[in-house]
């Protein structure tokens, strides 16, 4: 049942051409459509792979074997292994790029010459392709010759074999993408902070520290909630960087998927941890979208 | 009072700005590193220490668009001497470049490139037509279950393109629709769509329904008022959507690896594939990156403004 918006369905401007609730449909329901048959589809596809037996590399129809494949799976310490490391991976990521990112929100929110300029290109690294990133990273982080172990001074450092080493050498690439994004979130709460306040605080000698406690925090708190809620969705799903970078040592829960499904050509597995993964996606994206809503609102 | 928070600024400002400089110099020394080292000389990029004073040469971007082979002996000096300039270059660099006839063969970089292009360009027009539409839709019009269609739209978005890809692939096997530009064209329009619906909805949503209305009053019917009043209107949110649109396509990885692999293979997996074989030329492969990352970086100056509301799907605004 339609409700109109702006005018009365009786009205005469309402009877001129297609009737509103003829154009709401013919603009909505292509896209919806479009969806569905494209996503889906799709997914009811491979949710009805999840429960057979089956590999794309064999003549063999699928098999039905029910709740097998998940079973294993949430059985398979490999798999746990992988979430594992994947958590290991969101944490430092996505704590690093909060860290940095609202730092760096701290030290911008003030006025100082080519501020425009700078902010600009303290953003270029999150509009770059990921895949193309990681790659000039391990130019960067090469042993023997790389720039980064010279500056450092740390000899032929192996940032990218060793799994200790490369979850954080991955991490750090995605911190230096993704920082400039919780940036300017940040960046837009502070600059939205009324600037009585800051001066009512002066007025009762409140210290600095107080200050950034009481006003600034809260204040940016939503925003950061924001930046928080979106980078973990995505660092959960890290699939590029890791995958350039450093396959073997940082075998992220994208990965092994992409290994089971088109390496090992396990079909039925794959989809039954393909769905495990979009379970976990969708819970973080309604959150996110409830938080999103929420900071509409205000 | 006011005196007091000017003080206090006086007191960090030079502090402040020194640590602006420094943080911008390291934040961005990553990629005028690879962008020097697409200039650099073969024997420079890898040299310990790092070269960072170099005489700038285009020699990599020669190689990189031509199919060369290693020189099994000295040039005959009388072709060195007839060689035009690009080619004396590789012959300095001990290798020649394969002909057919008189004409260079070309590397598969261009090819890679174009169908980059090709392939944002068309998905971007139409996920940004059909976002468009239905973004106007959904700010105009009531509908029952709004707030849940808008959430499954966006909710298509955040999919791990890995976990769609598997369907995906059995279905383009199927259709035989794998290894072809019409098959990412449809990924990414998919992949975009929400995103873009999203965007020019906050667009659409600030531009005031009394213009409509002024002109259904005027005898325009509905849609003459769409095309005539709100999509002028809507001109910048269009532009900044496509934009990000085709960045997002450019960019993609995932799809691109699992779907394509020679005819209609993009950059971004093209580009590190180079590495597998032998002994990586970096020159070479930095120049391939600079000139893929070259759009990228004038497409962000040109979206400043916008950028906030890109990356919060057009939930917040300045």
């Amino acid at each position: 049942m339609a409700v109109l918006a702006t005018l009365e369905p009786t009205s005469r401007a309402a009877a001129r051409g297609w009737s509103d609730l003829t154009i709401r449909n013919l603009f909505i329901l292509p896209t919806i459509a479009f969806l569905i048959i494209f996503n889906i589809f799709p997914l009811l596809y491979s949710l009805g792979f999840s429960f057979t037996e089956y590999r794309v590399s064999m003549n063999k129809p699928a098999e039905f074997v029910g709740f097998r494949n998940y079973a294993e799976l949430l059985a398979d310490p490999g798999i746990w292994a992988n979430f594992t490391t994947t958590a290991q991976y969101v944490i430092v990521s996505v704590g690093g790029q909060m860290i940095v990112g609202f730092g760096l929100a701290l030290l911008l929110n003030r006025p100082f010459p080519f501020k425009g300029l700078v902010t600009t290109l303290l953003m270029l690294p999150m509009m770059l392709s990921p895949a193309v990133v990681g790659l000039f990273w391990k130019l960067l982080y090469d042993p023997s010759w790389g720039p980064i172990n010279y500056a450092l001074g740390i000899g032929k450092f192996e940032w990218l074999t060793s799994r200790t080493n490369a979850l954080f050498a991955v991490a750090i690439t995605d911190i230096w993408m993704w920082s400039p994004f919780v940036m300017l979130l940040s960046l837009a709460g502070l600059s939205a902070i009324p600037k009585h306040l800051y001066e009512a605080a002066a007025i009762d000698r409140a210290s600095a520290w107080y200050t950034f406690r009481r006003i600034t925090l809260p204040l940016v708190a939503p925003l950061l909630l924001i930046a928080l809620i979106f980078r973990t969705m995505e660092a959960f799903k890290a699939f590029d960087l890791p995958f350039i970078m450093s396959t073997a040592s940082v075998e992220t829960v994208a990965i092994s998927l992409y290994q089971m499904a088109f390496q090992g050509w396990d079909t039925g597995r794959a989809s039954a941890l393909a769905y495990i993964v979009l379970i976990v996606v969708l819970c973080i994206t309604n959150i996110y979208v409830k938080y999103l809503n929420k900071v509409k609102e205000r | 009072m006011a005196a007091v928070t000017s003080r206090s600024q006086q007191f960090t400002r030079p502090l402040a700005i020194v640590a602006v400089i420094v943080v911008t110099l390291v934040f961005l020394s990553p990629i005028y590193w690879i962008a020097s080292t697409a200039f650099k000389p073969r024997n420079q990029a890898t040299s310990v220490p790092p070269t960072v004073v170099f005489t700038p040469e285009v020699t990599p971007f020669i190689k990189l668009f031509t199919k060369r082979v290693q020189l099994k002996e000295k040039v005959d000096p009388a072709v060195y001497e007839a060689a035009p300039w690009w080619e004396k270059a590789v012959y300095d660099g001990g290798e020649r470049v394969l002909k057919v006839g008189d004409e260079p063969q070309l590397s598969q970089y261009p090819n890679r490139f174009w169908n980059s292009l090709i392939i944002s360009v068309v998905s971007t027009v139409l996920a940004v037509s059909m976002g468009t539409i239905t973004a106007y839709g959904f700010s105009r019009f009531r509908m029952k279950g709004e707030a849940d269609l808008l959430f499954f739209i966006l909710s298509t978005r955040m999919l791990p393109p890995v976990v769609v890809a598997i369907p995906m692939f059995l279905m383009y096997r199927s259709f035989e629709l794998t290894d072809t530009h019409i098959g990412l064209i449809i990924l990414y329009t998919a992949f975009n769509l929400s995103f873009s619906v999203w965007l020019m909805k906050g667009f659409i949503d600030e531009i005031p329904k009394e213009y409509e209305e002024a002109a259904l009053v005027d005898g325009y019917t509905r849609m003459q008022a769409f095309f005539k009043i709100v999509l002028p209107e809507a001109a910048t949110g269009i532009a900044a959507t496509a934009v990000f649109c085709f960045i997002t396509a450019w960019n993609e990885y995932a799809f691109a690896l699992i779907m394509t692999n020679r005819r209609a293979q993009t950059a971004p997996p093209f580009i590190p594939s180079q590495i597998g074989s032998g002994l990586p030329e970096w020159t070479v492969i930095a120049a391939g990156t600079v000139l893929f990352l070259l759009p990228v970086a004038i497409f962000t100056f040109l979206l400043r403004n916008h950028l906030l509301r890109g990356v919060t799907f057009g939930a917040i605004r300045k």
